[in-house]
């Protein structure tokens, strides 16, 4: 096979042009695909924003605002939507480490008045086939057009409004209590308009 | 392999004879870890399947050049260019894939597959049989995973490539889609493929 | 606190081989002994935490800060591989017994995708430091050998035991490590 002896100069030059020509072409692919990742990434985010507010013609994701909460271990997100300079709804991130299997985080979609637009799953490990559904329609729809302050975000088996997933109460437990963070982080600090 | 093999049979041999999933049991950990759906056994059969081509291409195209004491860390350098290539494409491009793949495209890398088609094959072979061997790997790679996946997508989710043939309120058996379910679905999956490959050779 | 979770959650409840499917390579093929199994079980706990402290390393004070992040799994699989080298020089000079029990594991371990895995998940761990990441590698590498050595067992035993022809070797293995697998499914929720 190899026709070259193992010299250690041979040894030393053939890995060195080897690895000399992975690097190069990776830092070539990487300037190539920098572009696209971080369109993904945006992308990704307002079509979860889309999703869960009304219609808007701004762009919430320049006008996000980072908010520090004892809460969450990361800053909680609020975007604000407008449509003809009217704001049109607010979506704040929400997130609780109670899921089944850590961390769940949510978008919640709000409209002026304070009611839920919308839900959107953003990060979860629950378990296949049964945590996983409360990304279903069927599961989120109970949450749309409810207003946190008459609607109790706890499941029903603790005293509040939420049917559980079945075999899965933790999941939903921690759903609730994402979507109640978000709630509070939107009273506090982006105030509904109540008519 | 000093004698010319037959190209077909050099093709074949990957889907059958030397499956490398089913026979060889090369690659365990990404047939086991992402083959919840069909789609991500199919999605991490194409993605093996460029890396070990175009590996094979390399490592074909220049073994001469290569000493014989550093022929593996050099394979290793070149295999792992092309994941860390596939790792950024599919971010960029698929990124929905990128993330139900998760920690598996980096771990292309150990596939032992594809080293042991570098070292065992590509390295001694010219380059159309090289290729050759990489597809008939590949695809045997691509087809076991996706029949894992798809067995254990019907089973547990009741659906196939995310098609669900089921009422969403019927009870499933989650066991599939869950890790057991993906050691206990091979265990069938091999014993079937055994007794196919016997009874038909 | 936080580490007796992060142990607890390694070696039971996200176990390395069982439900995070890493180093099934190993898992299934130096199996059938439990001796065996306890020396691949050492030399895997040795690498893994000398691998995970370099490549985190790495990581932190070269590839972030030069913002080549994206050469990681490169590197850090040269890393492994030299490391792995390097510990079986030395081990034969330093220790010849100790080489003895683990030597004929150690080229195995660089293929071992266990090691490359928890390197790469080390650097996810939340408020991560370089503490936490060693102990996550200890952790991983306890859960690691304790499902090879009960998996093992359970292979010694079914030597004796009358299995049906076509399930014999492969299959039966397969079925007995997803048992397994389901007596660890039952940890979850624990953390």
């Amino acid at each position: 096979m190899s026709k070259k002896k193992s010299t250690f100069l041979n040894m030393i030059l053939a890995l060195f042009v080897i690895t000399l020509v992975a690097g190069l072409s990776l830092g070539y692919v990487n300037d190539l695909t920098k572009g696209p990742k971080a369109k993904a990434k945006l992308e990704r985010k307002v079509n979860a924003l889309k999703e869960v507010l009304p219609t808007f013609d701004n762009n919430p994701v320049e006008d996000m605002r980072k908010i520090a909460s004892d809460k969450a271990k990361d800053s909680i997100e609020i975007y604000t939507a407008y449509l003809k300079d009217r704001l049109a709804g607010t979506a704040v991130i929400g997130s609780s480490e109670k899921g089944f299997s850590g961390l769940v985080k949510i978008m919640v979609g709000f409209k002026p008045n304070g009611t839920i637009k919308n839900i959107v799953v953003l990060e979860q490990k629950e378990t296949p086939g049964l945590g996983t559904k409360m990304k279903d329609d069927k599961f989120i729809k109970q949450f749309r057009d409810k207003d946190p302050s008459t609607y109790n975000l706890k499941t029903t088996k603790d005293g509040g409004d939420v049917d559980a997933l079945t075999g899965a109460t933790i999941t939903t437990r921690a759903f609730g209590e994402a979507a109640q963070m978000a709630y509070d982080v939107l009273i506090e600090h982006a105030k509904p308009q109540k008519n | 392999m000093a004698e010319k093999l037959n190209q077909k049979q050099n093709f074949l041999k990957g889907i059958i004879k030397d499956n490398p999933v089913f026979v060889m049991l090369l690659g365990m950990c990404p047939t086991l870890g992402v083959t919840s759906s069909a789609f991500n056994g199919l999605g991490m059969g194409i993605a093996t399947l460029f890396v070990l081509l175009m590996s094979n291409i390399v490592v074909s195209l220049i073994k001469s050049q290569i000493p014989a004491k550093v022929r593996i860390p050099a394979f290793i350098i070149i295999i792992a260019s092309f994941v860390t290539i596939v790792e950024m494409v599919l971010e960029a491009y698929i990124p929905f894939l990128f993330e139900q793949l998760g920690i598996f495209i980096p771990l292309i890398v150990v596939n032992c597959l594809i080293l042991g088609r570098a070292e065992a094959f590509a390295s001694k072979n010219n380059l159309i049989s090289s290729i050759i061997d990489a597809l008939g790997m590949g695809i045997g790679f691509t087809i076991a995973l996706t029949l894992l996946g798809a067995a254990r997508e019907i089973l547990g989710s009741g659906s196939i490539f995310d098609l669900r043939f089921v009422s969403e309120d019927a009870n499933t058996m989650i066991l599939f889609i869950l890790p057991p379910g993906a050691f206990i679905a091979l265990a069938y999956l091999t014993l079937a493929f055994n007794r196919i490959s016997t009874k038909t050779s | 606190m936080e580490y007796i979770i992060i142990l607890i959650a390694a070696v039971f409840v996200n176990n390395i081989v069982l439900s995070q499917f890493l180093g099934i390579c190993p898992f299934l093929g130096v199996s059938n002994k439990v001796s065996t199994s306890v020396g691949m079980s050492g030399a895997v706990l040795f690498v893994m935490t000398i691998a995970t402290l370099a490549t985190y390393l790495l990581h932190e004070f070269v590839l972030v800060p030069s913002g080549m992040d994206y050469l990681r799994t490169i590197t850090f699989i040269l890393v492994i591989a030299s490391l792995v080298q390097m510990v079986e020089i030395i081990l034969k000079k330093v220790s010849p017994a100790l080489y003895q029990a683990l030597g004929v594991f150690l080229p195995l371990i660089t293929t071992n995708c266990a090691v490359l895995g928890v390197a790469i998940l080390a650097l996810g761990l939340e408020n991560g430091s370089l503490l936490k990441a060693v102990f996550f590698a200890i952790a991983n590498s306890i859960g690691f050998a304790l499902a090879l050595i009960v998996f093992a067992s359970i292979r010694e035993h079914l030597e004796l035991a009358n299995i049906p022809k076509g399930m014999k070797g492969v299959p039966i293995n397969l079925l007995v490590a997803g048992l397994l697998s389901l007596a660890f499914l039952g940890f979850t929720g624990l953390v």
